[in-house]
């Protein structure tokens, strides 16, 4: 219990001042972001290393590496680890825990406790799957969509660990939901309007309601799972009479809006970065808001067009093909409003704003192969093969992690009260965005040319590019080094940033760097126009006109 | 994209802002129609290919390739309409379907059993197993598929045709190969640790040399009725 002891009340800041005051027991939504962001970041490293064990067995068409157990192993515990303690808590967790309460002009969430619980359900988690790779039998090894029969299988005890990890991490994000929606709705400053909260406060919003929605399914249907493990009852095992297939529509319906648990936060975070460092607007307010809202009810009814090839009647594809494909229509309404954004704006190129543009780039990408793998027939030939993996990796990756690290450029000031060196960002963003597309555009590649994922041997054919995406991961892998190095040195030796560097409107700006424990000094500002930047058309800037501007109308 | 970030990016020391575009409804409507139409076009193109594979009659599948350069490239079946080559240049035009096709009579019938971590094939005409698939060309195949122990996924990438094989939930999958050749079987769902060594191989003959393979490999027939040497044959 850090927070109002009166320790803690030094003259600067009144934050916890030393790191372990950071990593104890807090209820002050600053904290308990970072505390997010840091823990995430730990497991960012292990999933990162996991998947260099994968990328080094796949340099060569034979199994040599690990053995072949092992590899099913590291891929289980990457996806699980990537998934659901890395993006997930820190795009909805650390971000949202920072910044919803001075979105809405709150002095911290709705239920400050029930925060602190959600993100201390996390290092736990963490810390037993992990282990659970040395258990008798070894960590689970049936992928992290754990499909049984295999799961049931596969050594017992690594797959119900899993299931117990899954299952707090799910918990965790569930009083996380519950946490934001009553923030977002409840909390908000005496006249301040939904349709004038930022963007993010939207995307949290339908991303909450998604988690809400969705998550009981998967904690559900993994507690049968885990009674099909231990008291061998029959629910998806088809030796007792049970249904696989009904496993996989259960999991997916949770599966498939957890894509969108993981992009919305993201697209709600460039929505916030992008009219800062174009010093413009962001373009088309309502409709960002009424496509995060069509992407929340579409996203309930995609799922299963990840079964296409399993056991679904002709009527099901065809269902799930229409509804897919419509996703793209919100989406493509965001991409569109984002780069009006940019349109005529006077862009800092700095690291938050390449990012950005990376993420617009790559997530485009991905949108397009999201678009052919929705169709049936495409997908009958790639789907679960290195396609697909590519094309998930352009949405999770170049999409979600490049937002993650734009948003460390943007408001590590806040974090902090320092810069970060803008020269090492740069040079971070160059090496991610070239090891990225090296690592998983031949992806796309192998898999429609035969090569199908999750395999630790392959046609050596398909040496060469694999190789190729080696070299990329290896890239990716370095590119880390000068972003720590920068956060790590800039916290120290950083240039002092000031309240509001970016010179931003939105609230968290207009308080110290790191804010005050209870987020303002007096009352909370309201903040009705957050984009509120830019000159209107026709009128001229008096803080950097020129006399021939005056003269001219400005309209030379 | 690259347009405005070299046209708009700021000039050092110019610390004004932008225009003030809050947002413009037309131009919205404009972009939510746009990709709405295309979406549309691309749903009902799929539709059309998926039916015309046998999609709609039966519960399968098989590809079409739109929109993806490399696909049309590598070349598969069915695309015909959309390349503009005539079939024979596309490899394996192939059809897919549960339930058996319209032209019943003349379907090959083989029951595939996947299991960790091989399949195995048996043919009920000529009552024998073998690990290779082996079809004539121009005729109807009909893959009864069922699997003993976990999910596998039955895949011929060069006929761009993918069918899971469910433990509890036979499959289907019926296909026409117009190419001779081999080409390679995979599994695609994950199944055990030797999953990426799952392989097997499909051999189109002509229909003369496939004659010849199925009366090679086929049993003596003492009496028909005995079923007994299917179990004796051994299985490779």
């Amino acid at each position: 219990m850090t927070v109002a002891s009166p320790s803690d009340f030094e003259p600067q800041g009144l934050q916890p001042q030393s790191w372990l005051k950071y990593f104890s027991f807090s209820l002050d939504h600053k904290v308990i972001g970072l505390q997010y962001l840091v823990t995430s970041f730990i497991f960012y490293f292990i999933g990162g290393a996991l998947a260099g064990v994968i990328r080094t067995e796949l340099t060569s068409p034979i199994s040599d590496f690990v053995s072949r157990e092992t590899y099913n192993e590291v891929l289980t515990l990457h996806g699980t680890i990537m998934i659901f303690l890395w993006i997930v808590p820190v795009v909805n967790g650390a971000f949202g825990n920072y910044l919803i309460p001075f979105y809405v002009g709150a002095r911290d969430m709705a239920f400050p406790r029930l925060n602190a619980v959600a993100f201390w359900l996390i290092p736990p988690a963490g810390i037993l799957l992990i282990a659970s790779y040395f258990v008798a039998g070894g960590a689970a090894q049936s992928g992290w969509t754990a499909y049984p029969p295999l799961s049931l299988s596969t050594p017992a005890i690594g797959q119900v660990i899993w299931i117990l990890s899954v299952l707090l991490l799910g918990g965790s994000s569930i009083f996380g939901g519950i946490n934001f929606i009553a923030t977002i709705l409840k909390l908000r400053r005496p006249g301040l309007n939904l349709m004038q909260l930022p963007m993010y406060c939207w995307a949290m919003l339908g991303t909450s309601i998604l988690v809400v929605l969705s998550t009981p399914v998967l904690a559900g249907t993994l507690i049968l799972l885990s009674f099909d493990i231990i008291a061998h009852t029959g629910f998806f095992n088809p030796a007792l009479g049970g249904n696989v297939v009904v496993y996989q529509h259960l999991f997916w319906f949770y599966s498939h809006p957890a894509v969108y648990i993981m992009v919305l936060p993201a697209f709600g975070l460039v929505s916030e970065i992008l009219p800062i460092h174009a010093r413009k607007p962001l373009f088309g307010y309502t409709t960002m808001v009424y496509s995060i809202m069509a992407i929340v009810v579409l996203g309930l009814v995609v799922w299963a067009h990840h079964m296409f090839t399993s056991g679904t009647p002709p009527w099901m594809r065809l269902f799930f093909t229409i509804a897919t494909s419509f996703i793209a229509v919100p989406t493509g309404i965001k991409f569109f409003n984002w780069l009006a954004t940019l349109w005529q704006g006077k862009l800092a190129m700095n690291s938050a704003m390449l990012f950005s543009c990376g993420f617009i780039v790559n997530f485009v990408f991905g949108g397009i192969t999201g678009v052919a793998l929705a169709q049936v027939p495409f997908d009958i030939h790639v789907h679960d093969t290195y396609f697909v993996v590519g094309h998930f990796h352009y949405i999770v990756y170049g999409g979600t992690v490049f937002v993650i690290f734009a948003s460390v450029y943007h408001w590590y000031p806040k974090f902090t009260g320092r810069m970060l060196n803008e020269d090492l960002g740069r040079l971070h963003f160059l090496l991610t965005f070239i090891g990225f597309n090296l690592c998983f555009a031949p992806q796309h590649w192998l898999g429609l040319n035969g090569m199908p994922r999750r395999v630790a041997e392959y046609d050596p054919s398909f040496t060469t590019l694999n190789q190729v995406s080696s070299v990329g991961a290896l890239l990716m892998a370095i590119s880390t080094l000068p972003f720590l190095l920068n956060v790590i040195w800039s916290l120290y030796a950083g240039q002092p940033a000031g309240d509001n560097p970016w010179n931003a409107l939105t609230p968290e700006w207009l308080t110290s760097s790191p804010p005050p424990v209870e987020n303002w000094k007096g009352e909370a500002p309201l903040v009705t126009h957050p984009y509120d930047y830019g000159i209107p058309e026709g009128k001229i800037d008096l803080r950097v006109a020129s006399g021939s501007d005056l003269w001219y109308g400005g309209k030379r | 994209m690259l347009f405005s970030l070299v046209r708009f990016r700021r000039r050092p020391g110019d610390l004004a802002d932008g225009v003030a575009i809050e947002g413009n409804l037309p131009l919205e409507i404009v972009w939510t129609a746009i990709p709405a139409v295309v979406v549309l076009f691309v749903g009902i193109y799929s539709y059309d290919i998926y039916e015309r594979m046998g999609g709609m009659v039966s519960l399968n599948d098989h590809s079409a390739m739109h929109h993806s350069a490399e696909v049309m490239q590598a070349s598969t079946s069915g695309s015909s309409m959309n390349n503009g080559s005539p079939d024979g240049e596309s490899e394996p035009r192939v059809w897919a379907g549960i339930g058996s096709s319209a032209d019943g009579t003349d379907t090959l019938p083989v029951e595939v059993t996947a299991m960790q971590f091989a399949f195995i094939f048996h043919y009920p005409d000529g009552d024998f197993t073998t690990g290779e698939l082996h079809v004539p060309i121009n005729r109807p195949v009909e893959l009864r598929m069922k699997a003993n122990d976990v999910i596998h996924a039955f895949w011929v990438p060069q006929f761009r045709l993918k069918q899971d094989v469910i433990p509890g939930q036979p499959t289907l999958l019926s296909f026409t190969a117009t190419r001779t050749g081999s080409y390679p079987i995979i599994c695609a769902e994950l199944c055990g640790p030797y999953h990426g060594g799952m392989r097997s191989t499909v051999v189109v003959h002509e229909q003369e040399a496939f004659n010849q393979w199925f009366e090679t490999n086929a049993p003596p027939k003492p009496a028909p009725a005995t079923v007994a040497s299917a179990a004796l044959t051994p299985t490779a």
